[in-house]
């Protein structure tokens, strides 16, 4: 048992790290520390970036432009990005529809959309839940039905994450009433301009605009943006939701968020002592650090068995529930860390304080306390992840 | 034994139940005609109630209709410092206080003080204010300040801290407001050179009284935040019995289930220690603040629970702005930063019964 990375695995991680100190910008990287809302021009100029240094289509094959890292290396480079703040990589376009249509796209579809992905012309945005079928996914009702050379759509979407942003938005649609729920439904593309398509912004408990509902209304897609065959799109949805997910644990995102604690633990004071001194808090601490010790090791165990081939199961929903459940600990956390500065609501900072510190800024804590709560809502509930591994442990009995 | 509430407190609950469910908000004019104010303070301040149970009854209803009305600071906290060190100069005021006619805010807390009470900087010399509070609820429709400064001692000691009840326009106040998560308002003050008159003098040793208005102001905390979980609860238990997903009702699904029976079951350890704080807040210093710190820490306990459990369970919609229970979650997980949370509590409970307290 080796328990480090190899030589030339720091090697590389050396490298990343000196890009992203190099090429990360400071201020953004803290709105990126403060969770704040990025604007659209911020993740494309980010997403420029990587595309000129060749870092960013990192799961991708060489065929279609990406980097083709290995396992190691993704989840090197994914947590190094997420410790140094910086903005996430939108995910729709390269780590969802991408793989989909490598795999199931036609020849003219790679061609046609995968470049658009790379150099950043389309913003993807994902349609998969509806207000009626949320974990039960499959329930879902947006008809789209065949008329000539076009698919008629007619639904709502909702829970879309940056759907303001996008142009495009990849669909998961009924294209059969009569067939099992999980049989008759489709993969379309479909261009957020077209007529009939509304976008309407979610206002969430910490003020913030990221997720939206899409309404459809006889909205006419042409057919050669279905991806591979009518009423085979719940296998490529499950595709692309179990497809392999190395940074499902966030463990670069716990170490950012635990930095910071710390950072605000020593400023804040408790009977005149800095609050990390305080026996009690410090205790709180160093529980989480070693919960998020033992799954950095987790998650290595298993991005190694992946590196060597093996396909993660059940561990992927494992280190869902146990990253969300350590991220929301931190949140909680800090927010308390704040004390009475935790209380002003902030869906923003101000850039100029008059003032030797911002009041906003400290009650940040708490619109990322609130806002975190989705990390064990989306992406499958910790109750669906559950759900899988007790369902691998005991079989269907009961 | 008689864990009964007393006629008029059951009056009193019917009927703020009934005026809170009707209204769409808790206009502070009406809060007044139920008698809301009145029941914050005893007959000596020409009040009609003033004890814990009074104070459990109001609270518990303003929570449950999630209002975001100032009372607790304005009227019970600044109302009860106010009445307690008051001269006959002040009578018109605490007359106000009572009737439910004045707004108040209590600018005491700073930068680094925490939850600390006895910790203060700002200092006053030659009859000038000048430093900095921090959050100061309420700020904006204030029309008094209730202002915290040293006269003498150290950052942390007992003595020497003064109080003045200062009008909010007055000159050198700059006042930096902002909203507040889970609803209301508050600012940062900065005082500078700010000028006291005599008659603006309050005490030039307020700890104590502070103390005892903080101590009522645990005990409403506490009821309001047992409130906000009773409706979040039966909003999280209504939305399991319709909301269907995989064709049954979420009610169905045990994993569900138990959750929300485990929610119950804190819930009424909840109301069990709001009614132990209540019956002690008259009763001598250490045992109040044991039994109002072991109420404050459990409430903060099981708050987090409820609230993050009710949004759990509700999915995304418990997520968003428009739907009410994010804003009960939002009252109950930040009712910890007030007077004091778990840990601040926690650690004053160790103490106060390592120092030989029986249960």
């Amino acid at each position: 048992m080796e328990l480090n990375y190899s030589t030339s695995d720091i090697a590389f991680r050396d490298e990343v790290r000196a890009f992203l100190n190099e090429s990360l910008d400071e201020s953004l990287a803290e709105k990126v520390a403060l969770d704040l809302p990025l604007s659209k021009a911020e993740y494309e100029n980010w997403h420029a970036l990587l595309h000129a240094k060749g870092w960013l289509a990192t799961n991708w094959p060489k065929q279609f432009g990406g980097a083709e890292w290995g396992v190691v290396q993704r989840h090197i480079f994914e947590e190094e990005c997420a410790m140094a703040n910086a903005p996430r990589i939108v995910p729709f376009g390269l780590a969802m529809l991408g793989p989909v249509l490598h795999k199931f796209g036609s020849a003219e579809q790679q061609a046609y959309w995968l470049p658009r992905i790379l150099n950043g012309d389309d913003w993807w945005c994902q349609g998969y839940s509806e207000p009626g079928a949320g974990s039960d996914l499959a329930s879902l009702k947006t008809q789209a039905v065949r008329d000539g050379d076009h698919y008629v759509v007619n639904g709502q979407k909702t829970w879309t994450t940056l759907g303001q942003f996008a142009n495009m938005i990849f669909c998961l649609v009924r294209t059969d009433n009569d067939a099992k729920a999980q049989e008759g439904i489709s993969f379309l593309l479909i261009d957020m301009d077209d007529p009939g398509i509304e976008v309407r912004p979610i206002v969430l408990i910490d003020g913030s605009v990221e997720v939206n509902e899409i309404w459809f209304s006889d909205v006419r897609v042409p057919v050669e943006n279905l991806v591979g065959e009518e009423n085979k799109g719940w296998t490529y949805a499950k595709y692309l939701l179990t497809h392999e997910r190395t940074n499902i644990a966030g463990v670069g995102f716990a170490r950012a968020g635990l930095a910071a604690a710390k950072r605000l633990a020593r400023n804040e004071f408790s009977a005149g002592k800095p609050l990390l001194e305080n026996a009690l808090f410090a205790a709180r601490v160093a529980e989480i650090e070693i919960d998020l010790m033992a799954m950095a090791t987790t998650n290595l165990r298993i991005v190694s068995s992946a590196a060597q081939g093996q396909a993660p199961g059940i561990e992927s929903s494992m280190l869902k529930v146990k990253g969300t459940i350590i991220r929301q600990a931190i949140n909680d956390l800090t927010r308390r860390a704040a004390g009475r500065s935790a209380m002003p609501f902030a869906s923003e900072v101000l850039e100029h304080s008059q003032l030797p510190s911002d009041p906003l800024r400290a009650g940040r804590v708490s619109s990322e306390y609130f806002n975190n709560r989705k990390l064990s809502i989306y992406g499958g509930s910790n109750e669906i992840q559950r759900q899988i591994i007790a369902k691998d442990a005991l079989g269907g009995g009961r | 034994m008689n864990y009964n509430l007393s006629d008029e407190q059951r009056m009193l609950q019917d009927s703020l139940r009934r005026m809170l469910a009707d209204g769409d908000d808790s206009a502070w004019s009406q809060l007044a005609e139920q008698g809301v104010f009145s029941a914050l303070f005893g007959e000596e301040h020409g009040g009609l109630g003033g004890s814990g149970f009074d104070l459990a009854v109001v609270f518990e209803e303003l929570g449950r209709a999630g209002s975001v009305d100032p009372v607790i600071e304005s009227s019970l906290l600044c109302g009860r410092i106010i009445a307690e060190l008051a001269s006959e100069k002040h009578a018109a005021l605490i007359e106000r206080v009572v009737a439910g006619d004045v707004q108040l805010a209590f600018a005491h807390s700073e930068a680094t003080s925490r939850y600390d009470l006895n910790r203060v900087e700002m200092h006053v010399s030659n009859h000038q204010l000048n430093g900095r509070k921090s959050v100061v609820i309420n700020a904006d429709a204030a029309e008094f300040l209730l202002v915290s400064a040293r006269s003498g001692g150290e950052v942390d000691e007992r003595s020497g801290i003064a109080l003045y009840l200062v009008p909010a326009d007055s000159a050198g106040i700059t006042r930096f407001s902002y909203d507040l998560t889970g609803g209301g308002q508050a600012a940062d003050l900065i005082f500078e050179n700010v000028q006291l008159s005599e008659h603006e003098l309050l005490s030039t040793n307020a700890l104590t009284a502070i103390e005892q208005a903080n101590a009522a102001a645990i005990v409403a905390q506490c009821a309001e935040t047992l409130g906000a979980m009773e409706t979040a609860t039966s909003m999280t238990c209504e939305y399991l019995r319709t909301r269907t997903q995989f064709g049954r009702p979420l009610a169905m699904f045990q994993a569900l289930a138990h959750r929300v029976s485990d929610m119950l079951i804190e819930l009424e350890q909840a109301r069990s220690a709001v009614i132990l704080a209540a019956g002690h807040l008259d009763a001598d210093t250490k045992t109040r603040d044991l039994h109002l710190s072991a109420a404050k820490n459990l409430l903060g306990r099981i708050g987090k629970q409820i609230a993050e459990e009710s949004i759990q369970m509700h999915g995304g919609i418990g997520m968003t702005d428009e739907y009410r229970l994010g804003h009960f979650a939002k009252k109950i997980v930040m009712a910890d930063h007030r007077y004091g949370d778990v840990d601040f509590h926690l650690e004053r409970f160790i103490s106060l019964s390592a120092a030989g307290n029986p249960l």
